[in-house]
Order: C-alpha cells, then sequence, then structure tokens
C-alpha cells in the first residue's frame, strides 16, 4: 500500500453569514493516499469545496483534525498555511484565476519563482500541449487553453497534492476532455495525488476512488477497479 | 524582470489613466507646496544677500539740519557698527510730457565712492561727478517708467529754484525697493523717483554745507536697537531731529516684508491645505482600488505567496504612482517657483536672484503624499490578505441590504428602480458616499480658498477708495504751514474743496507694546477722507481722545474709553496720555486721528498743516498741475485715481496671479478626484451593469444608473464645499493680516458659482470618459469570468 497523504477526522466547517449558519462539513472522515485520482461527485452545497479548501490550506475547519502525511493543518497558522501551499499543493480552478496582465509562460513563472524545486515554465507549459502558446496573454486563449495554462502553474512545482475544483465545469465536452487529458497526464509521469470536483458524472469512471456528497458528509465511496483514458470519456 | 513585477508594470499600463489621475491629485499637492515655499525662501534668501551686499542700514532718522562734526559722536554710541550721513529731500520734478506733478527723494553720494551704508547697485551709466552739479542717477522703476535712459532730462524745483538735471546713471538700492511717494498707499513709479546727486551740488542747493539731514546705522550683532536709537534722538534733538527708527517702520522694509510675509503666510497655509486635501483623496481613491483586486490577492496567496509578499506587491504599486505624482509635482512647482521667484524679483527690481535648493521641501511633500497613500492602501490590503484565500477568490457575498423605509411603503410607485438601486447604494456604503462627498467638497473648497481673494480686494477697494478716501488728491507739503495755505489751495484753479490735515509721528504704547505710527489732526466735519467704523458707517470724531485703527487696538489689546501713553515724536517731544474714543474700519497701517483743534493744543502750537485733501473738477485739472508744479512748498500730490489702478495693478500680480496657480492646481485635484471617483465606480459594478445590459437596459440607462450616484454626491458635495471654502478662506485671512495692510473677508456669490461650476465641469468631463468605456463594456466577458 502506498503512502496516506490526507487523513481527515470529524472535520467539520460552520460558516456563519450574518443571521444564517451553514454547516458546510459535518464530521468527515477521510483517507486519501499517494498517486491516487480522486473524484468529488455530489450536489452544490453538498461541501466538495470546502473541503478542498480546507485541504489546499485555503480555509481554516472550525474543528476536527486534518493531517498531510504527519503534519497538522488544523494547527497550522496563516503563514505556515502559506508555505504548506507553496511546496506540496497546486490548485486548478473552475475559473482558471490567471493573472490577466501576465503571458501564459509569466503566469506560470509566479509560481516558479517562489517554489523549491520547480520545472521550467516551458517545460510545464508542454505537459499540457501549451508550449507554443506561451506568449499569449489570457485574453488571447480559448477556455480551454487558459484551463490549460492554470494547470501548467498548479503543477510546475511538482506539488505533491493536484486539487482542482470543477476545472471542466466551463467548458465544452471536447475541451474539458483535453483538460482531464492534461490532469492524467501529469498524474501518470509525477505521481501527483489528484482531487478533482466535479459535477460531470461522466468523469468519474477516470478516477481510483469516486466519493460521492451529501449534506456536508460523505455518503458513498466506490472504488473504481480500472481507470478509463480520458480519451474514451464523452458527455 | 520577476513575473510579480511584470504584473506592476502591466496594471500600470492597464489602469494608466486612473494611475494618471491620482498622480495628478498628489502632484497638485506637491506642486503647490514646493512652489509656495520655494520661492518665498528663495525670494526671502535674496532679499537677505541683497542687503548684505549693498549694506543696507538697520537704523535711520532725519534731522533739519546737523553739523558733520556730530558723526564721531554718534559713533561713540556703543553698538554702532557704521555711519552714513547724506543730504534728503523731497523735491516736486517736472517732467516734459508728463503732467501730473511727480515728486523726487533726492539723495546725496559722497564724492568719488559708494555711500558707507544703503549702496547702489548701478544698472547702467555712472556715478555723478562732483563737479557737475546737473548729473543725477535715477532709481530703476522711475528710469523705467519714463523711458529715461542716461542723457535724458529733467528739471527738478530745489529749495525754490527750478534746476535742469542730466540723468547720468541708474541704478537700484536696497533702501527703495518699494518707493512709495508723499501721500501715497502704493507705489506710483510715474510719479515718485529716487534721484542721487553729488553731495556738494545738493548741499549748496539747500545750503548744507558741512551739515547733514539724514542719517544711517549699521549696528553690531545683539545690540538692542531701542538703546542706540535712544541715544541717536538724545544727539540729533537738538538740531530738529525727529525720533530714528528701525527697519520695522521704514517704508521700503516693512512693504517688502510685508509682501514676502503674505507669500510666507500663504505658503503656510494653502499648500497644507492642498496636500492634506491630495493626501486625504489619494488616501480615499487607493483604498477603493485595491478592495477590487481582492481576487487577484486570494489568487497569489493561494499559489503560495506570504502576506509580506503580497502586500509588499500592492505597496509598491501604490509608491510608483505616488513618484510619478511626486516626479510631476516637484518638476512643476519648482518651475512655478522659479517662474514666481522671477515675477516677484522683476517686481521688487531685484539686481539678481538667489534661488534656494530646498531639498527638504521635496522629502517632506514625498514623504506626506507617500505615508498618505501607503496608509490608503494599507487598510484594503490588510483587509484583503486577513481572508483566506478561498474567500478572497469569491466575490464578496452580496452585501446584505435594508429597506430604507417600512416594506409595507412602496417607494417603487414613487422613485424608479434606478433610483432605488442609487439610494440603497449610499444608505449601504454610509462611509464610503460619506468620504466622497468630503473628497468633492473639499475639491470645491479648495477652489473657493484659491478665487476668493477677488472679492475681498474688491471689498477692500470699495471701502478704501469710495467710502473712506473720497478725495481726489492728496498735497503734501515741505513744511508744516499756516492755516491760510487751505485758503491759497482752494483759489488754485480746479479745486473744489479743501480739508487740511496736520501729521505727527508718535509712539503709541499701552502695557509693553509699543508701535510708531502717524497721528492725524483733522477737521471734525471732514467729508472727503472720512472714518469707517467696523460696522462700514462714517463717524465723527469726538472732540477730544484718539480713534484708532481696529488691528492697532488689538495689538495694543485696548478698548474705547481705555487710555494709551503717546510720546509726540515732534515739537516739544512731550509724553502724554489718551482715550480710546474709538476703532477705525481701515485696511492699510495703523493709524490714529483726532480732532485738529485737540491735536494742537496737545502739540501746543496754533493751527497748522502739512496736508490737504482736495475735491478736483476733472475738466481743470491740467491748470492745477501746472500752479501745483510751480509751487516750491509742496513736496508731491497722490491722487486716488491713479493710486487706485496702481494698486489694482500690484494685486494683480500678487494675489490675482498666486490665485490664479492655486486655482489651477486646484482644478487639477477637482478633477483627479471625480474622475477616480466615478471611475472606481464603475469597475466596482461592471457586473451589476452588465447584468442590467443583458436583462435589456440600454447604454444610456445603465450609464444614468451609474453616474446618478456620481451626480447625487456631487450635488450634495457643493454647500458642504462653500462652507468648507469659506472656513479654510477665514484662516487664510487671518494668516495674510498685517499691520500694513489686512482685508475684511467677502466671499461673493460669483466665487461659491465658480468653485461648483469647475467641480461640476470636472465631473461632466469624467462622466463623459467613463461613458466611452460603458460603452465598451464587454457584456460576455464580464459575466462569463469572475474579473
Amino acid at each position: 500500500m502506498s503512502e496516506r497523504v490526507f487523513a481527515a477526522q470529524a472535520l467539520t466547517k460552520v460558516y456563519s453569514s450574518g443571521e444564517v449558519e451553514v454547516r458546510a462539513l459535518r464530521d468527515l472522515n477521510l483517507e486519501v493516499w499517494a498517486g491516487e485520482v480522486v473524484v468529488l461527485l455530489g450536489p452544490s452545497g453538498s461541501g466538495k469545496s470546502t473541503l478542498l479548501n480546507i485541504m489546499g490550506g485555503l480555509d481554516h475547519a472550525s474543528s476536527g483534525h486534518l493531517f498531510f502525511k504527519g503534519l497538522e493543518l488544523t494547527g497550522l497558522n496563516d503563514r505556515d498555511l502559506t508555505a504548506y501551499r507553496r511546496k506540496h499543493v497546486g490548485f486548478v480552478f473552475q475559473f482558471y484565476n490567471l493573472i490577466p496582465s501576465l503571458t501564459a509562460y509569466e503566469n506560470v513563472a509566479l509560481v516558479t519563482e517562489i517554489a523549491e524545486n520547480p520545472m521550467r515554465p516551458d517545460e510545464a507549459l508542454a505537459l499540457v500541449g501549451l508550449d507554443t502558446r506561451m506568449d499569449h496573454f489570457p485574453s488571447q486563449l480559448s477556455g480551454g487553453e487558459q484551463q490549460r495554462v492554470a494547470i501548467a502553474r498548479a503543477i510546475a512545482k511538482r506539488p505533491e497534492v493536484l486539487l482542482c475544483d470543477e476545472p471542466t465545469g466551463a467548458l465544452d465536452s471536447k475541451t474539458g476532455i483535453r483538460v482531464i487529458e492534461a490532469l492524467l497526464s501529469v498524474n501518470s509521469q509525477l505521481g501527483t495525488t489528484t482531487l478533482i470536483i466535479t459535477h460531470n458524472a461522466s468523469i468519474q469512471s477516470v478516477a481510483d476512488r469516486v466519493l460521492f456528497f451529501a449534506d456536508g458528509q460523505i455518503s458513498r465511496i466506490q472504488k473504481n477497479e480500472t481507470r478509463r483514458a480520458a480519451a474514451e470519456l464523452s458527455w | 524582470m520577476r513575473a510579480l513585477d511584470l504584473k506592476l508594470v502591466r496594471d500600470l499600463v492597464r489602469l494608466w489613466a486612473q494611475a494618471l489621475a491620482i498622480a495628478l491629485v498628489i502632484a497638485g499637492g506637491v506642486a503647490t507646496f514646493v512652489m509656495a515655499v520655494g520661492s518665498y525662501r528663495s525670494l526671502d534668501e535674496t532679499r537677505s544677500a541683497y542687503y548684505e551686499r549693498f549694506r543696507f542700514a538697520d537704523v535711520f532718522a532725519l534731522v533739519k539740519r546737523a553739523p558733520k562734526s556730530l558723526v564721531d559722536r554718534i559713533a561713540e554710541i556703543p553698538g554702532v557698527a557704521a555711519i552714513d550721513v547724506r543730504i534728503a529731500k523731497l523735491a516736486l520734478l517736472d517732467i516734459p510730457n508728463f503732467r501730473e506733478p511727480a515728486t523726487g527723494q533726492f539723495i546725496s553720494l559722497p564724492e568719488g565712492r559708494q555711500p558707507a551704508l544703503n549702496q547702489l547697485y548701478v544698472r547702467a551709466g555712472r556715478q555723478p561727478e562732483p563737479a557737475r552739479a546737473e548729473e543725477v542717477v535715477i532709481s530703476e522703476s522711475f528710469a523705467n517708467a519714463h523711458a529715461f535712459a542716461p542723457g535724458a532730462r529733467f528739471s527738478a524745483i530745489l529749495n525754490g529754484r527750478k534746476r535742469e538735471l542730466l540723468v547720468v546713471g541708474i541704478a537700484l538700492s536696497p533702501e527703495f525697493i518699494y518707493a512709495i511717494g508723499p501721500g501715497d498707499i502704493m507705489p506710483d513709479n510715474r510719479r515718485f523717483g529716487i534721484i542721487w546727486m553729488s553731495e556738494k551740488a545738493l548741499a549748496s542747493a539747500y545750503d548744507l554745507d558741512g551739515a547733514f539731514s539724514s542719517v544711517s546705522l549699521k549696528l553690531l550683532r545683539g545690540v538692542s536697537e531701542r538703546e542706540v536709537m535712544l541715544r541717536l534722538d538724545a544727539l540729533l534733538d537738538r538740531y530738529g531731529g525727529s525720533a530714528a527708527y528701525g527697519r520695522k517702520d521704514q517704508t521700503s522694509h516693512a512693504w517688502l516684508d510685508h509682501e514676502l510675509d503674505m507669500l510666507n503666510n500663504m505658503s503656510r497655509t494653502l499648500p497644507p491645505i492642498f496636500l492634506l486635501v491630495a493626501a486625504f483623496l489619494v488616501n480615499l481613491t487607493f483604498s477603493r482600488l485595491v478592495a477590487l483586486e481582492r481576487e487577484q490577492i486570494g489568487l497569489l496567496k493561494a499559489v503560495g505567496y506570504g502576506n509580506i509578499a503580497v502586500a509588499a506587491h500592492y505597496l509598491k504599486f501604490v509608491i510608483l504612482i505616488v513618484l510619478i505624482g511626486i516626479a510631476i509635482g516637484g518638476a512643476a512647482g519648482t518651475w512655478l517657483g522659479i517662474n514666481v521667484t522671477g515675477l516677484f524679483g522683476d517686481f521688487f527690481h531685484f539686481p539678481f536672484l538667489v534661488f534656494a535648493k530646498s531639498l527638504d521641501l521635496y522629502v517632506l511633500a514625498a514623504a506626506l503624499s507617500a505615508a498618505a497613500a501607503v496608509v490608503g492602501a494599507a487598510g484594503a490590503i490588510r483587509e484583503a490578505v486577513s481572508l483566506a484565500p478561498a474567500v478572497a477568490m469569491q466575490p464578496p457575498s452580496p452585501p446584505t441590504f435594508h429597506r430604507v423605509l417600512p416594506a409595507r411603503v412602496r417607494i417603487g410607485k414613487v422613485l424608479s428602480q434606478p433610483t432605488i438601486m442609487m439610494v440603497r447604494n449610499v444608505a449601504h456604503h454610509p462611509a464610503r458616499a460619506v468620504f466622497t462627498t468630503l473628497g468633492m467638497a473639499l475639491a470645491t473648497a479648495i477652489l473657493v480658498v484659491s478665487l476668493f481673494t477677488r472679492g475681498t480686494m474688491e471689498e477692500l477697494i470699495d471701502v478704501t477708495y469710495f467710502l473712506a478716501d473720497r478725495q481726489d488728491a492728496t498735497v503734501s507739503f515741505v513744511e508744516r504751514r499756516s492755516q491760510d495755505v487751505v485758503h491759497q489751495m482752494a483759489r488754485l484753479p480746479g479745486v473744489l474743496a479743501v480739508e487740511p490735515y496736520r501729521e505727527i509721528p508718535v509712539r503709541i504704547r499701552s502695557g509693553n507694546v509699543e508701535r510708531r505710527i502717524m497721528i492725524s489732526g483733522r477737521p471734525r466735519d471732514a467729508d472727503l477722507s472720512r472714518i469707517i467704523d467696523v460696522d462700514l458707517r462714517p463717524v465723527v470724531l469726538p472732540e477730544s481722545g484718539l480713534a484708532i485703527s481696529d488691528m492697532l487696538a488689538q495689538i495694543l489689546r485696548v478698548e474705547v474709553g481705555d487710555f494709551v501713553e503717546v510720546d509726540l515724536l515732534e515739537g516739544q517731544h512731550r509724553t502724554v496720555a489718551l482715550p480710546i474714543a474709538a476703532r477705525v474700519e481701515d485696511y492699510f497701517g495703523l493709524r490714529g486721528m483726532m480732532d485738529s483743534g485737540a491735536l494742537s493744543r496737545l502739540l501746543r502750537e496754533g493751527p497748522t498743516v502739512n496736508s490737504v485733501h482736495l475735491s478736483l473738477d476733472a475738466n481743470r485739472l491740467d491748470l492745477l498741475y501746472d500752479a501745483i508744479k510751480r509751487m516750491p512748498t509742496v513736496a508731491g500730490m497722490a491722487l486716488q485715481r491713479v493710486s487706485l489702478a496702481n494698486f489694482r495693478e500690484a494685486v494683480a500680480l500678487l494675489i490675482t496671479t498666486m490665485a490664479g496657480i492655486y486655482t489651477g492646481l486646484a482644478t487639477v485635484i477637482a478633477f483627479g478626484v471625480v474622475y477616480n471617483s466615478a471611475r472606481i465606480s464603475l469597475s466596482e459594478r461592471a457586473r451589476e451593469l452588465a447584468s442590467l445590459r443583458v436583462l435589456g437596459f440600454g447604454q444610456g440607462e445603465v450609464l444614468r444608473i451609474l453616474l446618478l450616484e456620481l451626480v447625487f454626491l456631487t450635488v450634495v458635495a457643493q454647500p458642504l464645499g462653500w462652507i468648507i471654502g469659506y472656513g479654510l478662506a477665514w484662516i487664510m485671512k487671518t494668516q495674510l493680516a498685517g499691520e500694513l495692510m489686512r482685508v475684511r473677508l467677502v466671499v461673493e456669490h460669483p466665487t461659491y458659482v465658480l468653485a461648483s461650476a469647475i467641480v461640476i465641469v470636472a465631473a461632466v468631463f469624467s462622466a463623459l470618459i467613463v461613458r466611452e468605456r460603458v460603452i465598451r463594456l464587454d457584456l460576455v466577458a464580464v459575466l462569463k469570468t469572475r474579473d
């Protein structure tokens, strides 16, 4: 069995906005293993993004524990969380979140400049098939291309985990498949543990495990004996 | 270059218009400060250098006729470093092709050398030859006014005899930077000039061989001026000396000092206001601008940049804009400062200019602007970095709006939806609305304070020339005359009315506060030159007691009914106690007035006169001028009409030019504020506006929704701006009030209208620029991506 990357114990997150209190996560328990591709499925507000954000050190849990390898993330302060993100985690968001004033190459360089052992920005872009469009600004790239720049930016520092929040959400199926392809190729070449949130049920077949979310908890876990290749997907 | 720095540069390029608008606001503040303080310092240093190099004296005294043997005894007064004695006389001039009688201040020059004190800077020509009695050197401003060059000729009535004079040189003197003729309140270079002659020639004309009539002293450092003056007075007393005076009471120095004081006070009042207003606006703008970057801040944090790195990035952005502003402001301020210094240098006829290098000004202005900007941005940056990255990357959750009125009141029936949106928006961000309003109000206020001097000066002119001193001319005599002169003057052609005056120099004292002033004895029923009280009503002089300038009453801290001590510096040199009978509203100098009979009794002499005010028939002026020119007893004739024109000219330079520069800079600031306000609103509400467009609102409707708030806040800001502007004008008026000149604060309605009009034009101009952007609003792009 490979190494355990994440362990969540009774993880709870409560948002209070004004008079309303929302329990986004309720006593959630989970383990994630190195090199795994995990797909998180579930309706809006079921807690997928909250879990991913806490795993990525973008947000704090209200109670419970979350470990990254030996490190307890739930005990870290802001500065240590920043160091954790910088060293170990890559993010891919639904809306790419590229810096509009930087080219594809420079958006990747933004991360490689502060990482410890990064690949070169052009290498990272080559991994997602964008080595020919490096000097384009986000506004000159299609949605799929922008998302692949975001993936290149996320993996360029050779993170141990790659967290993707609806990476294909804003894309058509053909472009979406190219993006999934890029994610899987990074996973197989670098062995990056990859968690993907999606609303798209057909993507579950590329995962090792599928976590079904409901009401801030994991309602069911499905293990896939074989992973399908991205090329076989369609939606 | 690092990726983050590239982002910095590209963001700056992308936001160039806004960055420039902010930079201009900073530049406006910095330029005002650098210009005002820089030009004041340059002029002050120029004056010091001029005084130093040309040995301007410290103490002055006039005497009827003192023997030169007295010089050694004056030199023995402890603390005297240098002495210069000479002959100084006022005489009427007759200038070819110049109708009005002019006056010359004749000063003797020692043979073949410069005087020991108050030396000349010879601009052209040479000094007079001792043997050539007709040769003279004249002051440059007088020469310019008559286009006199060496070789020019005119005549003068010296001691009753008309003499032809030949100009051989043109010169400047630190003693006559401001040359004001007898009876005048402003310099008139055509009717008053300084004329230097060889001592031999002047002595023979006035029968003063081996004697002098004027003495100047230079004192050692740290010596009591008062002590020296008392000893000098004691020596000169038996030779007909009138009390010695220091630089403070020397006309030229006092006026120059007053002008520089005004510049200094202006530089202390307006620029700090401008700088603070600019700082406030920059603070406001940056806090909103950085708030817009919230999502990018979240992203930078998500990919592993620490709080310090993110904060540093945005601070660099802010500081870069500040630096651009400081550079523009510093350059513009220096350029304006050099020009203003040159302008005043010309006005004062300084022989050279010293430009003070004031690095501290740049540092201070830069530090203040940078601090304001950084503080403004810091709040927003702190807020943004304190959010967890996941939260920061979300657009801010929809703000909780509240009904302004209870639910059952359907304001939708009364107000349109866009108006309701505007009202809710303002009500939801009360702090932002208040600060934006305050920002625009301050823009209006600094315009009011830049523009108010016009109305105030007109008020001064009205009161001085049309309410108080309504005479057409004032004729001053060389020596005091008997009352008969009134009838003599009344018989001159064109004279309609005559009012006699008797002026004596005094020291007036209350407690340990003392001033040297002139007391004029005047007819009780004087109608030409009237006394105006603080409520602008004419007052009749009481039979006894003293009426004094309101400003003097404030300085001496006396009320009507209090007694003051008065040293009479003419005649018997007595000290008397006089009651204050009235406080007088006047704007020039400090003076005392009393009934002429009472003054005669005080002086223990018969009624005498040393000047008369005249009312004239404008059609017979030429005849009158010719008659006056033939009167050897006349020292000079001041004309109100000319005086008013000169005053307007001087005011135009000193106040209107400066006010013009300040108005220009205030306009730049006003535009910067309004433009930034509109532009940031657009960024903040781009999604909302795009959604409205998608729903079917037209460009005009969307623009109206965006601009309604700006219009509302601009309108609300105006009355507030007027109030703040009036307050600032009051502070400035108080700062500018001096013993030589002061004003009554009058802010005319057109001033408010003009100030608001400038801000509104800036608002319309900003709206037009923003309109372009609304038209170009990319609906799909705005809605599809979260920017």
